[in-house]
């Protein structure tokens, strides 16, 4: 190991340590273990504590509030009219079962494609091939997310490369819309997506297989009953990049989806157009819920432990 | 389990197309930024170096990339201290509340971006009535990329055990020397792929820094989606995507060797 550089000059004797300040300190901590946890939790957890729980807990607070639609200014009394309006507008529900359509089926997408490319990865090419796939698996997450999304916007046009390969073959491209939105999201993310499925079955030990295949399971039982519920906790946490930041997207539906909206431009809209902070916030209670409800779900898979 | 040559061959064959997926459109980036085409249209008109040219003259591009660069490097030291410091705490006790405090660790990332982003600016303007500026959105990317340290530094944790530090500790090394000489070396290239993962999850964020940066602050994703629209100015975007990805090849590939050697190592 590296740090074997310790001192080799004190062979006859190690000299009893210094009793300076370090050393009394270290002493110290040594014996109380919980203040040896406070050093390391405060920082972080004061943190955490004030710049994140703070300022959400006060965004949820001001959905419970209003706009003075004179002054623009916020009413700090309480009233459920944004919940209620969120809950039966029908423009939300639609949005939000579109948002979340969107999100699954990327979700679903990426899982696919991950699955295949990490499963080549991890087992079937060598050390060197590996190292390679790797840096072309990461490498696109350099590339500005917003100019990808343009990249695919010029794919995709209508005197786009897209048009033009499918063309002799009697195709076209989908066009901007929904489509166009779930092709690019699941571009966007399937990096993230792949990353963990990757390090799961890279885990996966080859003796397992071996043992699977000596016991005569074909090679679709052992993927189905031996490597599946070992990665299946990676597969989550890739699936939680892939759904959360669908969910939460407004400017690739800008770029590549038309008309169609998400939650993410109903948000957007009402913080700035609309200078409706308190709707903004009561929208934003939509996908809060959904990706906690989805946490919850997938907790005891383990898969939290492997983003 | 043996694969046979054909499902070897199949799923070589079905790499090889989703890398062509991967890359098709940043091939497109690539050609398009040598088009003589403003409008990125197909198959190019013409070959020009005016956009490479202008780029590397534009004076908005280059401050927005530094200003992008501090910012990143500013927001991955302050996680990497925070994410580090939080795993010792969640791997090495056992606490009333820990796995909230995890949980709390994971949400900035988990929750969408435009949340934490209004949440983070109704934060600053009328919570704490502070003006943005580039420090509120050093604040915002440093709470977000504290996640990614932590899942490095926590699985290294988990995988090291305490044997070492045990072993130091009854030589006579005090806390400090025992991280110095025996925890650091062996977190070293944890510490590395997060905070690299930090610098690059900051480099390229947009949605939370629209929300929490002052007026005057351009980071490189602001100057990009401000010029994406403008003919003039597409091509040279596309040009400092082409130059991103082809710079990011070298930490990429340092991380990979540090990985490399390590298992060698073991």
């Amino acid at each position: 190991m590296s740090s074997a550089a310790a001192p080799t000059q004190q062979r006859s004797g190690v000299p009893a340590p210094r009793h300076g300040l370090a050393r009394r300190g270290s002493a110290f901590f040594s014996r109380h273990p919980r203040l040896r946890l406070g050093f390391l939790i405060a920082a972080p957890l004061l943190w955490l504590g004030i710049v994140y729980v703070v300022a959400l807990a006060a965004l949820l607070v001001t959905a419970f509030w209003s706009v003075d639609s004179f002054t623009g200014e916020i009413t700090q009394s309480w009233t459920l009219d944004n919940i209620i309006t969120v809950l039966t507008g029908s423009l939300y529900q639609v949005v939000t079962l579109r948002t979340v359509g969107v999100a699954l089926l990327v979700t679903v997408i990426d899982v696919l494609i991950a699955l295949q490319i990490a499963f080549f990865m991890a087992k079937v090419a060598g050390p060197r091939m590996q190292r390679i796939l790797v840096i072309a698996v990461l490498m696109p997450l350099w590339a500005s997310y917003l100019v990808k999304a343009y990249a695919w916007r010029s794919v995709l046009s209508q005197d786009g490369i897209l048009q033009w390969l499918l063309t002799p073959f009697g195709g076209s491209t989908p066009g901007y819309g929904l489509t166009a939105t779930i092709i690019t999201l699941s571009y966007l993310w399937l990096p993230y997506v792949i990353l963990p499925i990757y390090a799961g079955l890279e885990r996966v030990p080859d003796s397992l297989l071996e043992a699977s295949g000596d016991l005569g399971g074909r090679t679709w039982m052992t993927l189905r009953l031996v490597t599946l519920p070992l990665i299946w906790p990676a597969i989550i946490a890739g699936s939680i990049f892939s759904f959360s930041l669908s969910l939460g997207d407004y400017l690739t539906v800008n770029i590549v989806g038309g008309a169609n909206q998400m939650l993410g431009n109903l948000v957007f809209t009402n913080v700035g157009a609309a200078n409706n902070l308190p709707l903004a916030a009561a929208i934003a209670l939509i996908p809060i819920a959904i990706i906690f409800g989805y946490l919850a779900l997938v907790r005891r898979t383990g898969a939290l432990d492997n983003l | 389990m043996r694969l046979s040559r054909l499902s070897r061959t199949v799923l070589g064959i079905v790499t090889v197309l989703i890398l062509l997926a991967i890359y098709l459109p940043l091939g497109v980036v690539f050609i398009n930024s040598f088009s003589t085409s403003q409008s990125l249209s197909w198959p190019p008109p013409g070959f020009t170096l005016e956009w490479w040219g202008k780029a590397f003259q534009s004076a908005g591009a280059i401050d927005a990339v530094l200003t992008s660069v501090q910012l990143a490097i500013i927001a991955t030291i302050v996680s990497l201290v925070l994410g580090t410091l939080i795993s010792f705490a969640l791997q090495r006790f056992a606490f009333f509340g820990r796995d909230t405090v995890s949980l709390l660790v994971i949400l900035p990332i988990a929750l969408p971006g435009i949340i934490t982003g209004i949440a983070l600016n109704n934060f600053f303007r009328t919570i704490l009535g502070v003006p943005l500026s580039i420090w509120t959105v050093v604040i915002a990317h440093a709470t977000f990329c504290i996640v990614t340290v932590f899942n490095n530094v926590i699985a290294r944790l988990r995988r090291l055990g305490t044997n070492f530090e045990e072993a130091s500790a009854d030589l006579g090394a005090g806390i400090w020397t025992t991280f110095r000489l025996i925890t650091f070396p062996q977190l070293r290239s944890a510490l590395f792929a997060g905070g690299l993962l930090a610098f690059a999850l900051s480099f390229d964020e947009i949605i939370v820094t629209t929300f929490t940066a002052g007026s005057g602050v351009t980071t490189l994703p602001i100057f990009i989606l401000n010029n994406l629209f403008r003919p003039n100015q597409a091509p040279i975007v596309s040009v400092i995507a082409v130059v991103l990805v082809l710079v990011s090849i070298v930490p990429i590939y340092i991380a990979q060797r540090i990985a490399g050697a390590e298992r060698d190592d073991r």
